[in-house]
Formats: C-alpha cells, structure tokens, sequence
C-alpha cells in the first residue's frame, strides 16, 4: 500500500515541466558511489487488512492486559472519559504542527492556554509551560532551570525522588558540571531531616523532593522548602502522580519555586511508558528562565483577542546554544488530552477521584497488612500507593502471585538493595474492593 | 464566526460532566486525617459534557491542518498521517500495558521495538538504533552524549563541535547541553559545507561535525564522504541530523556516507501524527563502537525470547522514563511495513518530484538565493517583492487567506526573508496546483496590490496577531477579573 497521490500521467506531466526525463536525474546532485543499488531488505509492503493482522498478533502477545495488576511506580491507570478519546482524536487536533502560524492555530493554542492556567490552579504557581516530553526529563530541566539561576554548583535530591528521574537527571547533568548528591529517607518513607540538612549548605542550589514520593507517601514540603531557602537555595517539588493534586495542598502554597512532574494520570494510559506529559511551572520571577514552549495572549489588528507563541527569545531557535533549553518538539496533544481531561472532571471530580485513591489504598493496605508476615515497610501517611514488607524473598511472592493471575507490586529488590524483602502496591479508583480481596486473599496463599 | 471563549469563562459552579462511582470499599471517615489537603482548587472550570464537547469542537475548527490541506513547512515533512496507524495503536496489547510488566507479559511490545530498531538500521545503514530519546532534539543530545562517551573512554571528550551555519538551532543547543561549544562553519555558494572552512577548523580539540543531509536548502552534500574523511582523520565523528531524511529512503543511507551517529524523527519521515507540536519521537542510531554506550535499558534476545538488557556498564544512563513514546513507535513502524521497500524509495522519489515541480513552478516568480538543485525542499525569499516593501510575513499570512498553510519561514538563517517550501510525497497535483497559483497570485498583487498583502490574512479566525505585545508584556494563563 502506498499513500502517493500522484497519476502516472501527473508524473509524466510534472518531469516535463521540470525538465528532466526521469526522476532518477533528480537524484543526479547525489554521487553515484553512495547510491543503493539494492532494494532495501525489509517485509514486502502489506495492506491494511494484513497491518491490523500483524498487529492484532503483536498485540495478542501482551497477555500482561489479561491481569490483575498493582503496579503503579510513575505509571497510573485511571479511568478515562469517552470525550477525551472523541475529541482529542479529531484530524484538527491531531495533524497540525507546532502552532508557528498563530492565525490558523488558535485551537491549539487556547488549548495550551487553557493548559497553562489548570497547571497553575493545580500547582499554585504562576507560570507554567506548554509542557516537556515527560516526568524524567522535566525533572532534569527543572535541575537545569535552578543551575541557571543561582550558579550554585550542588543539586540536593531525595533518595525517594522515582529512580528513573534520578537516573534522567544524572544523565542531563553529567557534562555540565553540576552535582547530585543524595538525601536519604527515614522510617516515615519521607525525607530524612536529619541528613538533608547534613548535605544542605550554601554552595546547594536547590532542594528536589517528589511528593507523594516513591514510595506512595506524602512529604513534609513545608518544613523542607524552609530549610532549602533558609540556605538560599531553590525548592523543587516533583509530582509524579497527578491526581494527587486533586486533594493534596498545592507545592506552591507552600513556597516551591519550580514545580515539575508527570502527568500522564490526566487522560493518557500506560502506553508502555509513551508518550506521556511532562509539565513544569515556576514562580513568576522564573518566567525567563523557564524552559520549553508558552502560550501567551495578546490582540489582533481590530482588538479581538487571540493567543500565540510567546517568549521565544528563550528559545534554540532564536538564541541557538545560548538557549534554555535544547527542547523544540513538546507533546502538545498529551497536553490536550490533560486539559480535557481535567475540563471533564472538574474540581469536584479530580477531588472525588484524589479521595478515592487514598480510601482505596488505606482499604487496601489495611487487608493486606492483616496477611500474617506482611507489615508497612514505612510510617508515613501515603496517597495510593505503598511498600510492604514481606518475611521472605520477594521475588517468590511475585512469582506466587503471579500464578494466581495478579501482576504486582513492584519487587524493590533492585531499585533500593537496602528494601530487598519489600515491594511497591498501587491501588487507584479504578480497582474495586473485590479486586483488593482477591490480591489479600491470593497473598495468605502464597504466605501460607 | 463568534469567538469561543475559554472554558473558565463559561464555568458555573456545580456543573458537572463526570461522576465517580460510588466507593465500594468501607470508607474509612479519618483518611484524611493529617494530610496536608487543600480547601480547593480557585477557579478550576466547572462544565457539563455538551458544552465540553462543543467548545473542543469549535476550537478544533479554528486549526488548520494536514487533514484539511497542504502544510508544506519546510524541513517539518507535513504528510498525510494515516488513519490506520491510529486503529493499531490504539490495540490493547499496546495502550493498556504497563512499563514495568514482567518481560515475559509484554513480548509483543519488545518485539515491536526490536522491529522498528532493526527496520531503522537497515533503512539508514547504521549498526543499532535506541528509541528512548522523545523528539529530534532529545536525540541530537543523546547522540552526542555517545560521541563524547567514547571520546572519554578513548580518554579525551574534545571541546568543540562544529555545525554549519545552515543548521536548525537545536544542533547548537544540544552540543551545548552536553558540554562542547560551538564553531559555525560557513555555506559556500552552492549552500554546501565550505570544506576549506572545514579542514581548517577540523582540529584534534573537534569532538564532532553536526551535519544536516540533505541541509536545510533541501541541498545534498555531495562531498560527503570527503567531509566524513576529514573528520575522521582528526578523529572526530561526523553526527547526521536525520530530519531531512524523507529525501533519501531507499536511495541512499547514511551509514555508507560515513556517518557515525544519525537521529531520525519518527513524526517526519515515518508520518506519525505532529499533534500541534509532540509528541514525536527521535531514535538515534549508532555504528558498532557506540553501541556499549546507549541508553539503558536496550532490547536484546535472550533463549527465544525478548528480554530488556541493563546491565550495560558504559550506557550514557537515560534520557528519560522507560522506552521512548512508545505508541509513536508503533506507528512509525505501521508506516514502513505498509510502505515496504518499494514504497519507502516511492517516498523519497515522489518527495523529491513534487519539491522540484514547486521549485521550477515559481523560480520566475520568487528569488532563489541557491541555484544548486535540490532535493525534498526548496527555499526561496522574498527578495523580488522587497522591492515592493512586502516581506516574507506578508506572504505568509497572504497564503491563509488562499486556503493553504505558510511554509517555514526566515529559516534557514542563511537565506534572508526565507521561505522554505516542504510538499512531501502524499500530495495531489491538484494541491501542489493550487499552492503554486497561490504563490503567483500574491507574486502578482506584491506589485499591484501591496496593502492587500499587509493586512492579511483576512479570512482567518483572528487577523494578524500583536506577537511583540505578547512577548513585552506576557499573559500566560486566565485570571479571574477583579
């Protein structure tokens, strides 16, 4: 199949205007020596009916869809509204470019506005961006974004931030002479305050904490953004699950500089990990250090409002390696998805489905608890997620469960050595009470 | 038409347009309970279903896009997005997985990255492909991220990189990012790399050349591989920003040109859907010495089975979460499997057909700075109507009025006033037509007719918009009047 709209009389007709008999001879200004003489050695083309074939096979392959599963770990699975698949699948929304031509993309852009105002709300900050590609690397801008701003050499990060975050962080930093030092966690699950201010000192530029953290459970962001700015240092706050925003006070109430985190939990599903939505906000005095695309609004030449690209002096492409970021591309129809979303809950609804989460995980940990053996690994009050600990090797209670058809938590064997015998549960709205009884029941039988 | 107003100015208190399910566990009445809750959200929007629906939908009507019509931005490869990849995508094997499944779950899933990495090798001749990195600029960084890996394991990452001065500006900042700083080499007449220029800066201090092929004049670099020598014999790597590729499948493949380090973007050549600007997707590959250095986790065969790999002592880490936008790779690899290998090289040869019939439709009409031929692209400026005081703006903005969307515009940075003209393979003579009586119609009114061109566009939504205001004074979201 192929998806060339031209009539071999077109062609005919299109060389000879150019002036040329073939259109191999348009490939004269190539040299010869470098030209493929073969056919490329892959599948023979298919037809539509044999693609869905072949990728209703692949698919099928996936039996991970016919599980119960608790896996959570950055990746959340909530209900999504049928609106946001309706309307953000329209041709308008998803096959225009990045809205250089304000005239002709005001659809997209108010959507961004719309965006950059809830991620306020959310957030209680003042500016957010357009977004950036996704959690990891919004955090690693967000390091990049406090480096720019104070010079100061050090990066404090909570051991509790998502390991992948700090992964992405460490490979974003590496070549620019920034240090990550690591703040341990205490029984609570949260940040240990003992060691972040044996590591907080003057030369620390910021403080990155992720709440609710790793673990599922709910930092003290007040205390520790005081001590980072009683060292003049900048307080991150990251958000890797979304919808804890729906009932949890907002970072920037508390006096976070720079807010980032994922939101994929805001219409998009687990996807294998892609594509999701990144989002950072920031004071307001931040605004030109802020990486990544703004919507802004503004007037036309008779008055009427419209929006546009704003700010883009910050940009690769007007400040070339002087820029604040290299980021071009962001994921604007995941950001679409969120606004829609979010527009569909409402705040009654984000905060209905927030609480929702918490009773289910407290419901859910308070069953699984009761399993003789298994205990909290951590004290701390915690949004839907949650480690327990297990009396034996973790991966045999993976494995057990995994026999009964239930997928998770996951085993912290290898993230955290130092919680070999635990793992990570996540319980959201999604998961009914019979669901829960069937993970607790399924674990006496493995514990047994 | 009416303006839609924002969706905060339309909410009333109590709406809804979604309702939980009533909590099926016992609700515990103290969960709340020493959590730092908030009292709300101010002015978070309240709306019921209807009215959701249809401010989306009118919204959407205010966008131009490929579905609608020619998009011939220059160096963006605006083609036709096919529906059938949204329908595999959208599988439930694909969506409803979770990255962190257990391996032997989500087989289907490895198998589709094992196949788009092996179906990217094979298509620009290089050794392996990552395809964590999220668009074309976080594939530039990760890129030379390798370059400067293998550098340093060979003991020195060097301290400069060179790009053309033709470059998109995500090159600069991403050698930037990792580290390098940056030379420009200077185009000679033909548009091309000036090689003496080259020679001369090419010292053992360059990390890398950052070259883009076909570059942003739509002009291939014919002496390639002679570039690649030099750069070699310093022992530098030459990097190739792949986003011209569309020029080139099935023609040639940069692997045998001597590049050491390639990103594609999966949303140009390989037609995944640009969604008003992301997500797209930008897997970068590699020849053999850099493979140790690629991000973790890496796709790898084990006993009959897909396994992924981290334990990869030298990988640079990664770039980001799990493995990339995962549903865009499963598009892209959509595309090559309907296309084949006869239709990937259709793609490349139609491409660079309907950019020369474009090219050769309007050479008379609006000046060529580069007379050297092209490939997928043409830019052109607006040099001839300057004289009539019109600019490449007026152009653009003339070109909504006629129904089509403006090309790129003042870009690259070499041609003054640029307007660089992408069609792709998907288009219709009657589109390239139309977009080419367009072109002449406002090549005529520039003389005849200038005002009409200044105060275009006229039949959009909104009329030409106050971009200086919006940046001097900046409005970045809704706030409730007082």
């Amino acid at each position: 199949m192929s998806y060339i709209a031209l009539s071999d009389q077109d062609k005919k007709e299109m060389l000879a205007r150019i002036g040329v008999s073939s259109v191999d001879e348009l490939f004269g200004c190539l040299p010869d020596e470098i030209k493929l003489t073969r056919k490329l050695n892959l599948r023979e083309a298919m037809t539509e009916p044999e693609l869905i074939r072949c990728f209703e096979e692949l698919s099928a392959k996936n039996g991970y869809v016919g599980h119960l599963s608790f896996l959570g770990a950055g990746i959340y699975r909530h209900f999504i509204p049928a609106v946001v698949d309706a309307l953000s699948s329209r041709g308008e929304f998803l096959t225009p470019y990045t809205p250089y031509q304000p005239e002709v993309s005001q659809g997209t852009l108010q959507a961004i506005f719309e965006y950059q105002t809830l991620i306020c709300q959310l957030t209680g900050m003042d500016i957010s961006n357009a977004s950036l590609y996704d959690g990891a690397m919004a955090a690693a801008e967000a390091v990049l974004m406090a480096n720019r701003l104070n010079g100061k050499p050090k990066i404090l990060v909570a051991r509790s931030l998502h390991p992948q975050y700090r992964e992405t962080i460490r490979t974003y930093v590496k070549n620019l002479g920034v240090r990550i030092e690591e703040v341990a966690f205490g029984d609570c699950g949260g940040v240990k305050t003992d060691d972040l201010l044996k590591h907080l000192g003057m030369d620390t530029s910021a403080v990155l904490v992720q709440s609710p953290n790793f673990f599922g459970a709910v930092e003290e962001l007040k205390k520790f953004c005081d001590l980072a700015h009683g060292h003049q240092a900048l307080f991150i706050v990251a958000v890797a699950e979304g919808a804890s925003l729906g009932i949890l006070e907002a970072p920037g109430a508390v006096g976070a500089d720079i807010v980032c985190g994922e939101a994929q939990s805001f219409g998009l599903a687990p996807s294998f990990g892609g594509p999701h939505l990144g989002f950072m906000a920031c004071k307001k005095e931040h605004l030109r250090q802020l990486p990544g695309r703004i919507a802004g609004q503004t007037k036309d030449v008779d008055g009427r409002r419209g929006f546009v690209l704003t700010l883009s002096t910050r940009e690769q492409h007007i400040r070339r390696e002087k820029a604040t970021s290299n980021i071009c591309t962001n994921q604007a129809w995941c950001a679409l998805r969120a606004t829609m979303f979010l527009e569909t809950l409402g705040p009654d609804g984000l905060r209905d489905m927030a609480v929702q989460n918490i009773q289910k995980a407290d419901y859910a940990l308070g069953r699984l608890t009761a399993v003789r053996g298994v205990k909290a690994r951590f004290s701390g009050r915690v949004f839907n997620e949650f480690v327990l600990q297990f009396p034996r090797d973790v991966r045999s209670v993976e494995a057990g469960l995994r026999a009964k058809g239930i997928v998770g938590g996951l085993g912290l064997n290898e993230l955290y050595p130092e919680l070999a015998d635990c793992a990570l549960f996540c319980v959201t709205e999604v998961h009914t009470k019979a669901d829960i009884d069937q993970l607790a029941a399924a674990l006496e039988e493995v514990l047994r | 038409m009416t303006r839609e107003p924002l969706i905060f100015e339309v909410s009333a208190k109590g709406k809804r347009a979604y309702r939980l399910p009533k909590l099926d566990v016992p609700a515990n009445p103290d969960v709340l309970e020493g959590l730092p809750v908030r009292t709300g959200i101010p002015d978070f929007p309240e709306v019921s279903e209807v009215e959701l629906v249809r401010h989306f939908t009118r919204l959407s009507q205010q966008n131009y896009c490929v579905d609608i019509g020619f998009y011939p931005l220059g160096s963006c490869t605006m083609k036709y997005n096919p529906k059938v990849n949204e329908r595999v995508a959208g599988l439930p094997g694909f969506v409803g997985a979770h990255p962190l499944a257990p391996a032997d779950l989500v087989q289907g899933n490895l198998e589709v990255l094992g196949l788009l990495e092996d179906a990217l090798c094979e298509i620009a001749g290089m050794e392996a492909f990552t395809l964590q990195p999220s668009a074309g600029a976080q594939g530039e960084l990760t890129g030379m991220m390798l370059i400067r890996a293998c550098l340093e394991a060979a003991g020195r990452p060097r301290k400069v990189v060179l790009i053309p001065d033709s470059a998109h500006g995500t090159n600069p900042s991403s050698a930037h990012l990792c580290g390098y700083t940056v030379q420009e080499i200077k185009s000679n007449e033909n548009g091309t790399v000036d090689l003496e220029d080259l020679a001369k800066r090419m010292t053992e201090d360059v990390a890398a050349l950052m070259v883009t092929n076909p570059n942003t004049l739509g002009v291939f670099e014919y002496d390639i591989r002679k570039i690649a020598d030099i750069v070699h014999a310093k022992g530098g790597f030459l990097y190739m920003d792949g986003a011209n590729m569309n020029a080139l499948t099935g023609i040639c493949r940069p692997g045998d040109m001597g590049v050491d380090v390639i990103h594609i973007n999966l949303h140009k050549t390989f037609s995944t859907p640009h969604g008003g600007g992301g997500p797209g997707s930008g897997p970068v590959g590699v020849k053999k010495i850099f493979e140790p250095f690629l991000p973790v986790p890496r796709v790898a065969r084990k006993a009959g089975a897909f396994v992924l790999d981290f334990d990869r002592p030298k990988s640079i880490g990664r770039v980001r979460s799990f493995y990339g936008n995962f549903l865009v790779i499963v598009k892209a690899l959509a595309y090559i499997l309907t296309l084949g290998p006869d239709g990937l090289r259709e793609l490349a040869e139609t491409a660079v057909l309907n950019a020369n019939y474009i090219r050769k439709s309007l050479d008379q009409d609006y000046h060529l700075k580069y007379t050297t031929p092209t490939l997928h692209e043409c830019v052109f400026s607006d040099k001839f109507q300057k004289e009539n005081g019109i600019s490449n703006l007026d152009i653009a903005k003339r070109l909504i009025d006629l129904g089509v969307h403006p090309p790129t515009m003042s870009f690259p940075l070499i041609v003054h006033g640029a307007l660089m003209v992408e069609p792709t393979e998907t288009e219709s003579r009657r589109d390239l037509d139309q977009f080419i009586e367009a072109m002449k119609q406002i090549a005529r009114e520039a003389k005849e007719n200038p005002e009409i061109l200044k105060s275009a566009p006229h039949a959009s939504y909104v009329r030409r918009l106050d971009e200086t205001a919006a940046a001097r004074n900046p409005i970045v979201k809704w706030e409730k009047s007082r």
